[in-house]
């Protein structure tokens, strides 16, 4: 059976269907990312002064993932256009640097953003031991300066038994620049840079420490939203390329021999959802990275 | 609203973004004084001036073109 309307509009709706099947559907994942990003804006609003992380994510590695972003974005449209010109093997081209901007932005992120943070530590002191830890802390400074005290200890666990084993009685952390040296002025701001943990180790006892984990979705309601909003982003990148994939294979060739029309209007719906997923990322890119 | 409509709206957003990382570059550097944020705020002002650049050459290729959905 022939599905109709797949290249001709409805004469009732003036576009064919996939096209308002598509928007139905964006305008859907507007409610979902919206609700999101509402969760996110109200958990921040309501935390307390300085427990809010801020600076923590590497910006020029969130930038250069844009940068991809906006770039499969054109070759996506130059894809789509090709095929409006009948020029295949343009559209063939035009569509591999697509899944490939795809496939290096989600690398970067599952490979070095991830489990960058999975590695890292953080426990949180608790208010009747924050003094026993000042030198790690670095309140006092902070207090003089005017500025919302810290409560957390990071950096690299070198003991990872101690977060099972109830025998060991202590972490045994590699400090967090912020945590070695938190006396240090320019430790007063975020940096938003990637800055390795530093060679001096600090014992925490775990009858002080309020809670602790690795920078894991329970660690935190920041990590909770950062991890929730950028993996059910990335589960679109990956949806994206799977279509994208199947449109690129001789699947698409097949069908622009019968109906070219019909593969530029999959793309067409395909960009659609691609352009969402990127202009998604930008909201991200602002609310976690540089704000 | 067809890709093209889209594909405008989403240059125009990546515009104001690279203009707003550019912005925010050059204060992040003036409190931090870290020289690599300069260098950032200068790329930042390069994006977002090639994606005008592109934004106006996209459009006038479509409407040349004719590609209307």
């Amino acid at each position: 059976m022939e599905i109709p309307y797949t290249v001709t509009a409805r004469p009732d709706t003036g576009l064919w269907n996939a096209k308002v099947g598509i928007w139905l559907f964006l305008a859907s994942e507007v409610m979902l990312f919206g609700g999101l990003f509402s969760a996110y804006v109200f958990l921040r609003l309501d935390a307390d002064p300085g427990a809010w992380p801020h600076g923590l994510l590497n910006v020029p590695v969130g930038t250069m993932n844009t940068a991809i972003l906006i770039v499969s974005s054109v070759t996506v449209v130059m894809a789509w256009a090709s095929l409006k010109m009948r020029r295949f093997r343009a559209y063939w081209w035009y569509m591999l640097v697509t899944i490939l901007c795809g496939v290096i932005f989600l690398g970067v992120k599952l490979i070095y953003e991830w489990p960058q943070k999975f590695e890292h530590f953080g426990a949180f002191i608790k208010k009747d031991a924050l003094e026993k830890y000042e030198p790690y802390l670095g309140n006092h400074h902070l207090a003089e300066k005017g500025l919302p005290p810290r409560t957390e200890i990071s950096g690299h666990l070198h003991n990872h038994e101690a977060l099972h084993d109830e025998n060991v009685k202590e972490y045994e952390i590699a400090l967090d620049p912020v945590n070695a040296d938190p006396a240090n002025p320019a430790m007063d701001r975020p940096h938003f840079l990637y800055i390795p943990p530093t060679e001096k180790v600090a014992k925490i006892e775990k009858a002080d420490v309020e809670y602790a984990n690795m920078f894991l979705p329970k660690h935190s309601a920041y990590f909770a939203s950062y991890f929730t909003i950028t993996g059910l982003h990335g589960l679109h990148v990956l949806a994206g390329v799977i279509v994208f994939t199947y449109l690129w294979l001789p699947v698409g060739t097949k069908l622009y021999k019968r109906n070219p029309e019909h593969l530029a209007n999959r793309v067409e719906v395909a960009g659609l959802f691609w352009h969402f997923v990127d202009l998604i990322w930008i909201y991200v890119f602002a609310l976690f990275y540089l704000l | 609203m067809s890709l093209k409509g889209f594909h405008i709206l989403f240059i125009s957003v990546s515009t104001l973004l690279a203009l707003g990382v550019g912005v925010w570059c050059l204060w992040i550097e003036r409190t931090e004084s870290v020289p690599a944020f300069r260098i950032g705020a200068v790329c930042s002002f390069v994006a977002a001036v090639a994606l005008i650049t592109y934004g106006v050459w996209f459009f006038r290729k479509m409407k040349r073109l004719r590609i209307i959905t």
